[in-house]
């Protein structure tokens, strides 16, 4: 897990048109604003499908739902497929409390995201 | 909680001053899941109290203090420690300077209406069992957040890690 904020956001494109996004620590209000660009500048014409990997985030604030609903609404406007993969049970437990756990595509892995 | 609450064995709180910067939301995170860990709370209670406090923090930071991050928060946690006849507890007191407003004007909002933003009085009205805003005498306003521990006996709550331990499964020291 990264420590400090330099490192915080990892891209990847493992294939034409799929870029996957992974925050490398928790996601609250100090960090939350570095996702969101992150996300946004990716989120453009071209891409197919997005995948965000939670796998190193431990923690998750309503800041970071928003940024997620808000990555969730500008990739529909665009037929972006968004998915969110490797969520850790205590990231989940947030968003059933915000019941948004309908709202968006979750997928257990990178690997079923990249395949669904 | 409050008649249950009188009967644990109370031990002093600790009371901190932290200045209105995210970046030190992580401190206050761990802290308070640190001492819910040792009043009784397991693994995924703990995140879900240092989320509420999370959520009340960043409403001071963002409504109250307009994102100046130069301003005082005081943190009090009174740990509630088990005894023979009761289970633990958290209460979390939050205190500012902020501009004073109507504490019956701060509700959450309609879930169903899904957009970024507005959770965190409804987060913290979930995970914890009192959540109670006032006017503090003079300027600012308080927030009281409380929380027993759940009987060793009750079954996990939706989305409980299951490798984690519980209260039953813990010895509280």
């Amino acid at each position: 897990m990264a420590s400090s904020d330099n490192d915080f956001i990892r891209t990847e494109q493992p294939a034409a048109g799929v870029v996957v996004i992974s925050p490398m620590a928790d996601v609250d209000m100090s960090r939350s604003p570095v996702l969101r660009t992150a996300i946004k500048g990716e989120l453009k014409a071209g891409l197919d499908r997005m995948i965000i990997d939670l796998s190193d985030v431990q923690y998750m604030d309503s800041s970071g739902l928003a940024t997620l609903v808000e990555a969730m609404r500008i990739a529909k406007t665009q037929s972006i497929a968004l998915h969110l993969a490797s969520m850790t049970p205590k990231v989940r437990a947030i968003f059933e409390i915000a019941r948004l756990d309908a709202f968006f595509s979750i997928k257990d892995s990178r690997q079923e995201a990249l395949d669904s | 909680m409050k008649k249950k609450a009188a009967q644990h064995t109370e031990v002093k709180p600790i009371k901190i001053e932290l200045v209105s910067d995210p970046m030190y939301l992580c401190g206050a995170r761990e802290l308070v899941s640190c001492i819910a860990h040792r009043v009784g709370f397991g693994d995924m209670e703990c995140s879900k109290i240092a989320l509420a406090l999370d959520e009340a923090m960043c409403n001071v930071i963002r409504h109250g203090y307009q994102r100046q991050t130069d301003r005082p928060i005081w943190l009090t946690i009174y740990p509630q420690k088990p005894d023979e006849t009761t289970f633990g507890g958290i209460e979390i007191v939050i205190e500012d300077e902020a501009k004073q407003i109507n504490p019956d004007t701060i509700i959450g909002r309609d879930l169903s209406d899904i957009k970024p933003g507005g959770l965190g009085v409804h987060i913290m009205r979930e995970v914890m069992d009192e959540v109670l805003f006032e006017k503090r005498k003079g300027k600012g306003m308080r927030l009281r957040m409380s929380k027993s521990a759940p009987r060793p006996d009750q079954a996990p709550r939706i989305g409980q890690i299951s490798s984690g331990s519980t209260p039953a499964q813990r010895q509280v020291s």
